[in-house]
């Protein structure tokens, strides 16, 4: 494999790049665009539920017990119904998700110590929220349950008087549990992923539907210095738009690098070479244009999304599934992401996923070249 | 002719099939140094896959083809580099211009930037003033006297043009066989296929290819002079429901349509008094009658009707 060709082959890639403003767009604007629309859009997120509470005592008790409720975040007090059957018209119009209805006499049960019992209804349609909001709410309401037996002991001068033990949580990583924390790695693979397959999938079979290629069979050129002139170009291009992409996850989303940068960068340059070669292996067999893009598709949006793990969870999915999601790439770019960007950890956490990654790459270009060479027998 | 040293292509019972349908059956042919070979026939004969066989863009299934003197089962890359190859479909990169389209060929060869050869081709194609050109904005002409002088940066030693000229203008036309001329004179072999009869008319030799067989394979006049017949040009009214009747007479060896006339092809011996009094016999109102020399288009027409084809 002579270096000397290689070079103008990548000059030449660089040229199509320049001429064709879309190819640009396309590997450096279209990114950022996806990840801010994703970004924004996909949110896991519980906060604001609209809730209505049915105040059926309306005691100095069941004021306190619903403002503390509404002093958070998490809910919105929206309705305050005077009956119960009210809460069925605002639940069938999606009005509230949650409601609390609080009996009479809740609060003269509650001094007199006769354990009064409130009701909480809830929304189920969409369980993710619903579970949510209902944890929320049964914290809110056992820690108010906890402080007034502590009160009323405190009261009987039993003032030394706590709980067996408390609990101290401490979040890691993502201490505020946001989802686009865990997002926006994903997204960062996704977005990758799919652009760079599409972008490269169209280089070769281009060649042949323009019938340039006839004129590269006859050079000395050879099929690997052609697969290597095209990687080198593009691999410098997506690798920029992985920094922007990277640069739009901290400044909208504060994601923000906690762990090494060169690991970061060799990561990432391993796995845009997994992308390249797949979308390389795509142009050696599709027979248009129109069929390389429908393909690209096809193998990098639908697996990149559901089996890389980076929306649903890899370990709940069936053991046929799982197998699947075993040779997507993203879902091991996804871990070592995760564990660079997230956690700050070292090598040692995902050299495996690092491995596999390199052997995926090899192995597909491996596959283009023998395709390219059947069709350069000579 | 031409003595073994000299011999640039030499090529034997070459066959190729695709999916069951002969494209070429049996082809023998040879090209020497400093010849320019006609391939002639109509579309569909066989010339495309002829030139695409020798060029090893297709793998024959049967025959041999000898490059510059050397027998071989494959195409080598020492002797690949020697050809150049036009295809029929503009292969350049339309996005590039005029002079990187020549300089991405030129390096490829291993030939490290090289601008003293740029310049030479550019000028050499008169193609100076549209350097910097886009190839997909230049005219047809222009587009294919820029593949050609990208076929020559490596400067091989034989051409392989399939149908160059199709679609260009005559001016241009010129321009392209001035250029392939000057190249012939520099002793580089040049095998083109053309459907102009009029190109074939200047070649060192014609090769007439119909239904994948090489019908004839000579100098034009050679060829003119194998025609043992003479030529009579008629202008009537309705020369095609004519055509039809008089097509079965045994008069004629060949009766050939061209356009508005017939030509008439009648054995030496025959007069002009002979026929025109036939023709007067059949009903046939002629308006003129005249004795032509033989054109390639007749001895074409003639030899493919005696092999049995319909065209």
């Amino acid at each position: 494999m002579g270096t000397v060709r290689i070079k103008p082959v990548i000059q030449k890639e660089l040229l199509h790049i320049r001429r064709d403003p879309l190819s640009l767009v396309l590997l450096l604007v279209l990114p950022v665009f996806i990840l801010v629309l994703y970004g924004y859009a996909l949110n896991f997120d519980v906060k604001h539920l609209s809730l209505a509470v049915v105040d059926l005592d309306n005691s100095q008790s069941s004021r306190e017990l619903v403002a503390r409720l509404t002093s958070g975040e998490y809910f919105d007090l929206k309705y305050r119904p005077e009956k119960v059957s009210d809460l069925d018209e605002l639940f069938d119009h999606e009005k509230i998700k949650i409601a609390l209805v609080l009996p009479e006499n809740f609060g003269r049960d509650l001094v007199s110590g006769r354990g009064p019992a409130v009701q909480i209804l809830l929304d189920g349609t969409n369980p993710t929220p619903a579970q949510t909001g209902l944890g929320y709410l049964s914290n809110i309401l056992m820690q108010y349950s906890t402080n007034l037996n502590l009160e009323l002991l405190n009261r009987f001068g039993l003032n030394k008087i706590t709980m067996p033990f408390a609990v101290r949580t401490r979040v890691w990583y993502n201490p505020e549990l946001k989802s686009s924390k865990f997002l926006v790695p994903g997204l960062m693979a996704f977005v990758l992923m799919v652009i760079i397959v599409l972008a490269t999938s169209l280089t070769i079979v281009r060649e042949i539907e323009k019938k340039t290629m006839d004129q590269l069979l006859l050079s000395p050129l050879t099929p690997a210095e052609l697969v290597v002139g095209k990687i080198i170009p593009y691999l410098g291009l997506s690798l920029i738009g992985a920094v922007v992409v990277l640069l739009a996850g901290w400044l909208l989303f504060g994601v923000a690098v906690k762990g090494n940068y060169l690991l970061l960068l060799l990561v990432v340059v391993i796995f845009l070479f997994c992308g390249l070669s797949q979308g390389l292996l795509i142009s050696t067999v599709a027979s248009s244009q129109l069929v390389a893009f429908l393909l690209s598709g096809i193998s990098t949006l639908l697996p990149t999304f559901i089996l890389s793990g980076f929306v649903f969870p890899i370990r709940n999915m069936p053991p046929v599934i799982q197998g699947i999601s075993g040779i997507i790439p993203a879902r091991y770019f996804l871990v070592c992401l995760r564990a660079i960007i997230l956690k700050g950890v070292g090598l040692k956490a995902f050299y495996r996923e690092m491995i596999f990654m390199t052997a995926y790459g090899l192995v597909i270009t491996f596959l283009s070249l023998a395709k390219l060479k059947k069709s350069f027998f000579r | 002719m031409t003595s073994m040293s000299d011999l640039v292509l030499k090529i034997k019972g070459l066959g190729k099939s695709f999916a069951g349908v002969k494209a070429l059956d049996g082809v023998d042919l040879e090209v020497g140094r400093g010849e320019f070979v006609c391939l002639v026939g109509p579309d569909g004969a066989g010339k495309t896959t002829l030139i695409r066989l020798i060029c090893g863009l297709e793998q024959a299934d049967r025959g041999e083809i000898e490059y510059f003197g050397r027998q071989q089962k494959k195409l080598g890359s020492k002797e690949r580099v020697r050809l150049g190859y036009l295809s029929q479909y503009f292969s350049l990169y339309e996005d590039l211009t005029v002079e990187e389209n020549l300089d991405f060929f030129s390096r490829l060869y291993g030939q490290a930037r090289n601008q003293e050869l740029v310049e030479r081709l550019l000028e050499f194609t008169r193609m100076t003033p549209f350097r910097q050109r886009q190839a997909g904005k230049l005219s047809g002409g222009m587009k294919q006297k820029l593949a050609l002088a990208c076929t020559l940066v490596h400067q091989p030693d034989l051409l392989l043009l399939d149908e160059p000229t199709t679609g260009v203008d005559p001016v241009s036309r010129r321009d392209f066989w001035q250029i392939l001329f000057n190249l012939q004179l520099q002793g580089k072999a040049i095998l083109m296929s053309t459907p102009y009869l009029d190109e074939a008319e200047r070649a060192s030799r014609v090769a007439l290819i119909h239904q994948g067989r090489l019908l004839a394979f000579e100098t034009p006049d050679n060829l003119k002079k194998q025609f043992a017949g003479r030529v009579f040009e008629l202008i009537t009214s309705d020369p095609q429901s004519w055509y039809k009747r008089l097509k079965s007479q045994a008069v004629f060896l060949d009766l050939q349509l061209f356009g508005d006339r017939l030509h008439l092809v009648v054995r030496p011996e025959v007069q002009v008094s002979e026929i025109a009094e036939f023709l007067i016999n059949q009903g046939v109102k002629v308006e003129h009658l005249e004795e032509v020399p033989p054109g390639l288009e007749n001895v074409f027409i003639f030899l493919i009707n005696k092999s049995g084809g319909q065209n």
